[in-house]
């Protein structure tokens, strides 16, 4: 394999990777606080569809309109993440069937798809895409220049975020009382710590760093509309937190590996490999079952430490 | 800003009515959010509806369309109810309808020349076959490497409609026609010869031989599960796993067989939107549809009953074939998964009902109601007085 391809393929992760890493740190803030939050797809679309919905219809200048687009994402994917909070947590209602009526409801045959046809979305391309840096002046360095010095503005957002939600996870007193919730609601409620204030907050900030995720699709990956624009990246983000052991570092190389295999086929193609292309769509999807199998199986299990409590609705009144 | 505090006190039974009025209430909540919806957008809510309603049951032919659209969700609904029921959470049965559509568009193709109840039987047997092998790698995923099968089914999901794709778009597979010109420039799959075609039976209202299949199946569910061993030892695991255990059942056996029989009856499924309606292949028709998602909230919204799964059936078809008519600038296809999800969501959130009652307000009110036994805040107490409401608050 020669220099450049590498580098194409390493640079391409990045770019498809990121909003599995954005998605995916919301996620795993939601999973720390116990709450598996399976409504991920359906608050990424949301997410998706408002923004591109905003940068169509804002006159300003466009560094204006990203930014609020981006805004309003993370607002509704949170809009969505507190309905999907209320009905597990205040409620304590089954989370794969709530997860799955969020998907119905906001997902590519719901409400993401009746706000794209009244809007009249499906067609033209977005009217601004995210800006690309070049930071210092370095993108053009050899193999690093385009990878860590050529990105758009959300890949700089993104690993902000990982090092400030590791930090977060381990460095502060907060962070600290999340582990407690997740691990076990009862000694965390007998310390004084709130549970539900603290799932319903991870929660919601985790729907919005879905809802943004979901915006750097219309914005920057494809930017324009179709249904279902997300194709199931949700779903891989909630796979990626468990086989990153809910580690926000190993969430960022994991990302990278499937931007990497999803781009794979737009790479290859270009230098004259000859497949079927649905065999590359799907090598993300397999990629996922092989990573989960392997976390759930074997000499990973007992390294797992998954949090403890996740799942499982709490409440005082009951053992 | 304080939100009203919610909170529950415990039920020491559920009322009767309970269980039967939550799927209406359900229904007609959610049909109220989408008419707020339609206003909202500037349509009318009043005039949506009633074409709806005309579209679904009282034009001519529509209702007979109805059951057309109500077939898949009934087989998709069982397959939903058969695991779920379980809490096994077998997701995939889209997938697995599109692998068993796939070798019974094959069998009905292949064996075309011969006698209609053959070709049946034998297109049945391969959408159980095709059912199975795509429900069987998530169950055996989930018995031997305990893989969690929500996220296998969901992404067998995603990869089944691309070997649907690569039959039809991308190959000269078996499936594909290319007897003529235009089908070769315009890929599509091979039709059904029209002996092959599955009966319908009725004059003014013509029932889907899939739909009649899919009830007769609702029938022996209900019985394989109220009196069988087999569905007694399903309702013990559901329960109760670790008793499930201690009484010997093979809990890891049970679930495979659930998965099975869920992924067989989402291959009937698929068999019957081959035989039944579109009598050939059609990937892009399949992905599109979300039967296994709607099959889910069809069986949930009747908490999983089989012979109510056929009332919830009907009217969740209904919903879909009016939608589908309907479709256009005036009402968006989307407001049909509004509905399905809101439905969905409602149920779910129900469940707390019928061990709870739910209060909003001040809690003294409910204090005063039982004084003597006082309020608790001491969680290991609070356990040992039933009748104490729940210390549990919404605030955000």
């Amino acid at each position: 394999m020669n220099e450049s391809l590498f580098v194409d393929l390493l640079a391409a992760g990045v770019f498809y990777g990121t909003p599995l890493v954005l998605a995916g740190l919301g996620e795993l803030l939601a999973e720390r606080s116990g709450v598996m939050n399976l409504g991920v797809e359906a608050m990424m679309l949301m997410g998706a569809v408002t923004a591109f919905w905003f940068v169509q219809s804002f006159e300003r200048p466009g560094w204006l309109a990203l930014l609020l687009a981006m805004l309003i994402a993370a607002l509704v994917g949170m809009a969505m993440a507190t309905l999907y909070a209320f009905a597990v947590v205040t409620l304590r209602a089954n989370q794969v069937v709530s997860g799955l009526a969020l998907l119905i409801l906001g997902g590519s045959t719901g409400l993401s798809s009746y706000l794209a046809a009244i809007g009249e979305l499906a067609g033209p391309s977005a009217r601004y895409k995210l800006p690309s840096y070049d930071v210092l002046g370095l993108s053009d360095t050899p193999i690093v220049g385009p990878l860590i010095f050529g990105q758009n503005a959300l890949v700089y957002v993104s690993w902000l975020l990982v090092a400030l939600v590791a930090f977060y996870l381990y460095r502060t007193q907060t962070g600290l009382h999340l582990q407690a919730v997740g691990e076990d609601p009862r000694s965390a409620d007998a310390m004084g710590i709130n549970v539900s204030r603290y799932r319903y907050g991870h929660t919601m900030v985790g729907g919005a760093l879905a809802g943004v995720a979901g915006s750097y699709y219309t914005l920057e990956l494809q930017p324009s509309w179709i249904d279902g624009i997300t194709a199931g990246a949700g779903w891989i983000a909630i796979a990626l937190v468990i086989t990153a052991f809910w580690r926000p570092g190993l969430l960022l190389a994991g990302a990278y590996l499937f931007g990497i295999v999803t781009s794979l086929g737009f790479t290859l193609q270009a230098r004259g490999v000859d497949l079927p292309p649905e065999i590359f769509s799907s090598l993300p999807y397999v990629l996922t079952i092989v990573a989960v199998v392997m976390v759930s199986s074997g000499w990973a299990r007992g390294r797992l430490h998954a949090p403890a409590a996740l799942g499982e609705p709490y409440s005082r009144e009951e053992a | 800003m304080r939100l009203p505090e919610v909170h529950f006190e415990k039920r020491l039974k559920t009322p009767r009515w309970l269980g039967p009025a939550t799927p209406p209430i359900a229904v007609i909540v959610a049909l109220a959010i989408g008419a707020l919806v339609l206003w909202a957008s500037g349509r009318d809510p009043v005039n949506i509806y009633q074409r709806m309603v005309r579209a679904a049951f009282t034009n001519p032919g529509a209702f007979s369309n109805t059951l057309v659209a109500a077939t898949p969700l009934l087989l998709t609904g069982l397959a939903a109810a058969v695991t779920f029921r379980m809490k096994v959470w077998n997701i995939g049965a889209d997938g697995q309808l599109m692998i068993g559509a796939v070798l019974a568009a094959a069998a009905g193709t292949y064996f075309g020349g011969q006698s209609l109840a053959v070709v049946m039987t034998l297109m049945i047997l391969a959408g159980i076959v095709g059912g199975c092998l795509w429900a069987a790698i998530a169950a055996l995923l989930r018995v031997y490497l305990n893989t969690n099968e929500v996220l296998t089914t969901l992404m067998l999901n995603y990869i089944a409609p691309l070997i649907l794709f690569y039959l039809i778009f991308d190959s000269t597979s078996y499936w594909r026609d290319l007897s003529t010109q235009s089908a070769q420039v315009f890929p599509r799959a091979k039709t059904l010869a029209e002996e092959a075609f599955w009966p319908e039976y009725g004059t003014t209202v013509t029932v889907p031989f899939g739909f009649i299949l899919g009830s007769v199946l609702a029938l022996v569910l209900l019985f394989v599960v109220r009196s069988t061993r087999f569905g007694f030892q399903m309702r013990v695991a559901a329960d109760s796993p670790a008793a499930g255990r201690y009484a010997g059942i093979r809990t890891g056996r049970l679930l495979v067989v659930v998965m099975l029989l869920s992924g067989a009856l989402a291959g009937i499924a698929g068999a019957s939107q081959i035989g039944d309606i579109s009598h050939r292949l059609e990937p892009k028709n399949l992905q599109l549809a979300v039967f296994g998602y709607t099959g889910i909230a069809v069986a949930a919204l009747v908490r999983y009953h089989p012979l109510a799964i056929v009332v919830s059936a009907i009217l969740v078809g209904a919903l879909n074939n009016a939608g589908f008519n309907l479709q256009g600038p005036d009402l968006p296809l989307g407001l049909i998964g509004v509905n399905q999800g809101i439905i969905l969501l409602l149920v779910a959130a129900s469940e707390v009902s019928a061990r709870h009652r739910v209060v909003i307000g001040r809690r003294d009110r409910s204090a005063t109601r039982a004084p003597p036994r006082g309020e608790s805040s001491d969680p290991a107490a609070a356990g040992d007085i039933p009748a104490t409401q729940a210390d549990h608050r919404a605030e955000s």
